[in-house]
């Protein structure tokens, strides 16, 4: 981790083939995201938001240039190394929750400290304390079909933070979801923000969303068009 | 441990899936034990029945003889040796003499073997004590239901039937049916008569001799017999019985091969369906950090999981399905007469180990070859492909 940063990315480029030609993704992205940031990759569908953030969750690999995560160069990992950097440093949460769906809510809770390889107890002190947090300790013996969408979504950011990562992904977390919901599951995660120091980056076109960020990164057409501090106006501190 | 934990959590929280598939593998597991069990059990079942009817511990006979050509019986008798003499009058061996005749039941001409053998001989399961039921005089004879079906002759009506003596004159004699056997083996039944060995030997002018003998199974040792007699062994007398059986096994196998498949397409099926089904989840599971090796791993032992719920499964409806039909037997219908080897009438299966452990390990070996076929496809999907719930 240079300079404190916890995310780096230099001259990232992203094609995809379709057809026989080649769709450029992302174009020569350079951005720094600090620990304890609360910003938002945000811009129109397509204009490679999920791209960056699947690049800086090490799912993909860029075409060109290099993204620098907690001080892992991701185009340089193989399979195993990804997958290390996820399980232990990494969250993840999706527009559509992800939940799996014949666990239990603990247990889906439990998996990524499954893969960590924690001793059971520890284990149910920290998935209790992750549902108590998103106010679900009382579901935790519930199959994810029983859940509402804002239920499920409080789920899948407490099988987020359960093993304190220190960068969480997030994709359209609030896509699916009504406006009450959307600002529960928002203030759950500044207050996580605020509380562990966890670092959010959102991919979002969600003006929720939007309204909760402290940095505001804009793409269009795979490009950086704007990277600015933003005030938060959650709808409790007067914006509505 | 960790994978195991997971795919026990995976199959318990798929619930009615997992019971489906394990009780359409079950089916196909315990479905191939009993019909193996089946041909298993016939197949010991006509050795058995061949050695107690006819073949013994094996058949010395004269060089001229065989037993698919009737012509050759002309010239196939001469009198026992002194080595054979011994062993029949010790109760080791009996003699058997057979010619070719002409029976006339109900008037028609019907070609037929004459054989006569010893009625108080042991070496044989032929009840052929019972040609001592007719004593007045007349010639007694035993056939078999088989013969008496396609004769029409029942117990106490006569037959003539005329031979060849050894000077070749043509003599015709009424046979009294003492009995009509019973019998499970067509090789003693079909076209053939049994008389007592003396008279028949009277009747072809070849006093102590015999066409061959034939010595009892639970004889230790065969001694040299001698006077040109050659001695065919168990091994060369089943050798056809053991063919036919085998060809009987390749249908057989061709079922259990169907059987088999049909499982292992089951299996394929929902674990190709599972990917189809799953592949967010997996994608999900990715993103989480869980390597690709394990998301094989995983997939895999569900199968393998699965595989092994079947066995437990199909051991705790099929043991006693198995129990059951060894001990009260399956009734065979008529037409496994024309197979040409003896079927009893009821047929008792035969579970050896190696049929039920050999078929367990093949459906747990094939469901888990069969599980790692699709989840090795995972392993080269991408996360991000997986998430969008996309294949690659």
């Amino acid at each position: 981790m240079q300079n404190g940063n916890l995310i780096e990315t230099f001259d990232l480029v992203k094609q995809f083939p379709i057809g026989g030609r080649k769709f450029t993704a992302l174009r020569d992205v350079n951005m720094k995201v600090r620990r304890g940031e609360f910003l938002g990759l945000v811009g129109p569908s397509g204009s490679g938001k999920t791209t960056l953030l699947n690049i800086i969750g090490a799912l993909d690999k860029p075409t060109s240039g290099r993204t620098v995560v907690i001080g892992m160069d991701t185009g340089k990992l193989s399979h195993k190394e990804s997958a290390m950097l996820r399980s232990e440093y990494l969250g993840f949460i999706f527009q559509t929750y992800n939940l799996l769906p014949v666990y239990t809510v603990y247990e889906n809770v439990e998996f990524p400290l499954l893969l960590l390889g924690m001793e059971e107890k520890k284990r149910r002190e920290m998935v209790i304390s992750a549902l108590k947090w998103v106010g679900l300790d009382d579901r935790a013996r519930s199959r994810p079909s029983t859940l509402s969408g804002g239920e499920s979504q409080r789920v899948a950011i407490a099988r987020a933070m359960v093993k304190r990562p220190k960068l969480v992904l997030a994709d359209e977390p609030t896509a699916n979801l009504d406006a009450e919901n959307s600002f529960n599951v928002l203030d759950m995660m500044v207050r996580l923000n605020e509380e562990l120091e966890t670092t959010f980056v959102f991919a979002t076109h969600d003006d929720k969303v939007i309204r909760y960020l402290r940095r505001k990164i804009t793409l269009n057409d795979g490009r950086i068009v704007e990277d600015i501090e933003t005030v938060p106006s959650p709808p409790g501190q007067g914006g509505e | 441990m960790l994978v195991l934990k997971l795919a026990l959590r995976n199959i318990i929280g798929a619930g009615l899936r997992t019971w489906l598939n394990v009780v359409v593998l079950s089916l196909a597991f315990v479905l191939i034990v009993w019909t193996q069990g089946f041909i298993q059990g016939m197949q010991e079942y006509s050795q058995r029945a061949l050695i107690d009817t006819e073949v013994g511990g094996g058949q010395f006979w004269r060089p001229e003889y065989d037993q698919y050509d009737p012509l050759t019986l002309e010239d196939s008798h001469a009198p026992l040796s002194p080595a054979l003499r011994k062993l029949v009058n010790d109760g080791s061996a009996t003699s058997i003499l057979i010619t070719m005749g002409t029976i006339y039941p109900g008037g028609r001409a019907m070609p037929a073997l004459i054989k006569g053998i010893d009625p108080s001989q042991k070496a044989l399961n032929i009840p052929a004590g019972m040609l001592g039921r007719v004593s007045d005089g007349d010639i007694p004879g035993l056939i078999g239901q088989r013969m008496a079906k396609t004769t029409g002759l029942r117990e106490g009506d006569f037959v003539t039937v005329r031979w060849r003596d050894v000077g070749g004159t043509f003599d015709a004699a009424d046979i009294r049916i003492a009995a009509v056997v019973i019998t499970d083996m067509p090789t003693i039944d079909q076209g053939q008569i049994w008389i007592p060995l003396e008279r028949l030997r009277e009747m072809l002018r070849t006093p102590g001799e015999a066409t061959l003998v034939v010595v009892d199974k639970d004889t230790a040792t065969v001694p040299e017999a001698g006077g040109g007699w050659i001695f065919r062994d168990q091994e060369y007398m089943l050798k056809e019985i053991v063919e036919m059986v085998k060809s009987k096994m390749v249908s057989t196998l061709f079922m259990y091969s169907l059987l088999m498949f049909m499982a292992l397409i089951a299996i394929f099926d929902t674990q190709v369906l599972s990917i189809w089904r799953r592949r967010k989840e997996m994608g999900t599971m990715m993103a989480l950090g869980m390597m690709r090796s394990r998301i094989v791993a995983l997939f895999t032992l569900e199968g393998a999981l699965h595989g092994f719920l079947a066995v437990v499964a199909g051991a705790i409806y099929g043991l006693p399905l198995f129990m059951l039909s060894k001990k009260y037997g399956f009734p065979m219908p008529d037409v496994v007469d024309d197979w040409g080897f003896a079927i009893p009438q009821k047929l008792y299966p035969s579970y050896g180990a190696v049929l039920l452990l050999g078929t367990t390990l093949l459906v747990l070996v094939s469901v888990t070859l069969v599980s790692y076929i699709p989840s090795a496809k995972i392993s080269r999907l991408k996360p991000t492909d997986a998430l969008r719930g996309k294949m690659t």
